[in-house]
């Protein structure tokens, strides 16, 4: 089997036994509720994951998507008290739009300049979030200025099977995965991200443009951190200024967690449907666990993020290092050695 | 005259430039803003910022990174907080408080440089478990009404008009700048951070070196955060949040390279003046502390773009100079 689906697979099973252990420590956990919650709210990180993901294949990453959701959810909520009429079409079509746009900002500064991503994202973080500060002058969108469908969207069901409703978000979710997932396994536009981030040299000595790529990455992570903030706005319909406020470390984590490989070239977005699903899942069971406060949640987020990454690293390095083994046909100290490094 | 013509042509002399010139304006700006009292209120507001400040240069030209320092600052300030309300006496707390941030340090140096996982991820993964330890420890109460003695430390002034954490602050920049200049250390904190793998090849400790930095950059985390509670006089779970952005700015800002292998106490301590000079020049302008952010934001991605500002500056001096040289 693959490594990558090994992965998935393992973490599906790491996903299935923490609910059960929830299962057995609270009452009444496993329901058909629990299914709609989960479903629900993870949908909106699990959008900004999928494009995090992306960027995260090519060696960079984008700490501004908090700020970005947040940005979108205000500006589109204005626009939709201005102009109550928009057909509502084209409402999700504009939020990835606008987003793009803050994409195209972080995309120009990163692949034009090489500035390390981390700090320009960083950067960008606060300057976004400073102009949504700015613009709405601490004034907040509310529910009732808007027009009724945008609210009553995140309530609707697809479709609902013996008390499982699934949201139209959700499947509005599972589509962008469904898209993405083919367009990084079975497009050449798609596979670049991995070429770049495995070995940008040889990709560029592949003739492949490295600035264009990191510049689509930083787009589509743009793109999609607007389709969640249309998301935020139609869930959670009241926009203040600390909307999406820590979402860039939460889809940081859903992405590690999720085993795409934080130095680029190799991951999955299934792993990250599950990684975010995990996060989501403990989240917000330990806000029921009886035993601990709900004050660990971010502890627990953190820690889960070092330890996959540390999986990660031993995992690939005690790869690396038996592949060594098996091209020479013998164990030499040596080559043992400069595969830890390599890894 | 060369030699000084040659210092101004540096980065350092660049920044020295834009503070006087700063300073020369706010002076302009406000009769206030000349008097001793209000320069030392000035490093006062944000003092813990640029303690941190010091030690992330040396992390920084070390070609590492530690985003985990905020959330151990707050860690620190609210495991005081706990320790005070479950009875501990102070002096015992403070110490315990160290301890932990040197622990705090030792684990992210552990992962670091043992394990050898980015330093990026690693502080990443802690800005976020550090500050929910925080959270657990103080969920969302206030912690206040600590002696009075521990919030003077904080405030009062201990010698002359200066307050013991502006003592402390002069006492670290004067050490490590003796470490990184003048020590076989600080060289080695260069020399690793110009080029990694020479470095190893030449038979340095890296590991060790790295350990050291992280710990310390722990340490005095911890300490800052210690002054943050002193000064304010309460501690919540937030204390301190988002101050890894202020200080990373202010390092590279004085002319680190987050590549590593360039920098100097002397330019950070530059950019710590222009950055102070800055936030009062905008509060003197009247705008908000979150465009504050912005801004500050805004002079991290130009300070980023250092190097290729510098170069194309050092074009324009060439083309300018070529007739004396």
């Amino acid at each position: 089997m693959h490594p990558t689906t090994l992965r998935v697979w393992v973490l599906f099973f790491v996903l299935v036994a923490v609910a059960l252990f929830f299962s057995t420590q609270i009452d009444r956990y496993l329901s058909p509720r629990l299914f709609t919650r989960i479903s629900t709210s993870v949908s909106i990180i699990a959008i900004i994951a999928a494009g995090q993901a992306v960027v995260v294949l090519t060696r960079n990453i984008d700490l501004s998507v908090g700020s970005i959701v947040g940005c979108v959810a205000y500006f589109v909520g204005g626009f939709l008290v201005a102009f109550p009429e928009t057909p509502p079409v084209l409402v999700p079509l504009m939020a990835m739009g606008v987003g793009a746009c803050f994409g195209a900002f972080n995309g120009f500064l990163v692949s034009r300049f090489r500035l390390p991503s981390i700090i320009v994202t960083l950067a960008t973080l606060a300057i976004f979030r400073s102009i949504l500060v700015q613009s709405s002058d601490g004034a907040s969108i509310t529910t009732n200025l808007m027009p009724d469908w945008i609210t009553e969207f995140a309530r609707m069901n697809a479709l609902v099977v013996s008390g499982f409703q699934i949201r139209w978000i959700v499947v509005l979710a599972l589509v962008v995965f469904a898209a993405m997932h083919i367009f990084l396994t079975r497009f050449r536009a798609g596979r670049r991200f991995y070429a770049i981030g495995s070995n940008p040299d040889a990709a560029e000595f592949a003739g492949i443009n490295v600035q264009r790529t990191v510049m689509q990455a930083f787009l589509i992570s743009g793109a999609l951190a607007g389709l969640a903030g249309f998301v935020f706005l139609s869930r959670f319909g009241n926009i203040t200024v600390v909307a999406g406020l820590g979402f860039e470390l939460k889809s940081v984590g859903a992405v590690v967690v999720g085993g795409v490989n934080i130095f680029g070239g190799s991951g999955s977005v299934i792993g990250v449907l599950l990684g975010a699903t995990m996060i989501d899942l403990i989240d917000s069971s330990l806000v029921r666990w009886p035993l601990v406060s709900e004050f660990w949640r971010d502890a627990v987020l953190g820690m889960l993020i070092l330890m996959a990454v540390a999986i990660d690293v031993l995992l690939t390095r005690r790869l690396s290092a038996r592949r060594t083994k098996a091209k020479d046909g013998r164990s030499d100290p040596a080559t043992d050695a400069t595969a830890d490094r390599a890894g | 005259m060369k030699v000084i013509l040659d210092r101004l042509r540096s980065w350092e002399g660049f920044l020295l430039l834009v503070f006087v010139a700063l300073f020369a304006l706010n002076a302009l700006a406000s009769p206030y803003f000349l008097t001793v009292q209000n320069q030392i209120n000035l490093f006062q507001l944000s003092i813990e910022k640029v303690i941190v400040a010091v030690i992330m240069t040396l992390v920084i030209i070390n070609g590492e990174i530690d985003l985990s320092v905020a959330s151990i600052m707050g860690l620190a300030a609210s495991a005081f907080g706990w320790l005070f309300q479950s009875g501990v006496p102070v002096e015992a707390a403070i110490a315990l408080v160290l301890l932990l941030g040197l622990a705090c340090g030792a684990f992210n140096a552990f992962w670091i440089a043992w394990a050898g996982i980015p330093s990026l991820v690693v502080t990443l993964a802690m800005l976020i478990a550090y500050r929910g330890f925080a959270r657990v420890l103080v969920e969302d109460r206030g912690i206040t009404d600590f002696p009075e003695w521990f919030d003077a430390l904080g405030q009062d002034p201990i010698l002359g008009p200066f307050p013991l954490s502006m003592i402390l602050f002069f006492v670290l920049v004067g050490v490590f700048w003796l470490i990184l200049q003048w020590t076989a250390f600080g060289r080695k904190v260069y020399f690793i951070g110009s080029n990694r793998s020479v470095a190893e090849f030449s038979g340095i400790e890296v590991r060790s070196v790295k350990a050291w930095l992280f710990t310390m950059s722990g340490l005095i985390s911890s300490l800052a955060g210690l002054l943050f509670a002193a000064r304010v006089g309460a501690v919540r779970g937030d204390v301190a949040l988002g101050f890894e952005l202020d200080i990373i700015t202010i390092v590279l800002l004085g002319g680190v390279s987050i590549f590593g292998g360039v920098g100097s106490i002397t330019g950070t301590l530059l950019a710590i003046l222009i950055v102070l000079n800055v936030r009062n020049g905008m509060a003197l302008a009247n705008i908000t502390g979150h465009l504050q952010t912005g801004v500050l934001g805004i002079l991290l991605i130009l300070s980023v773009m250092v190097p290729t500002i510098q170069e194309t500056a050092n074009r324009l001096f060439r083309r300018f100079g070529s007739g004396r040289a």
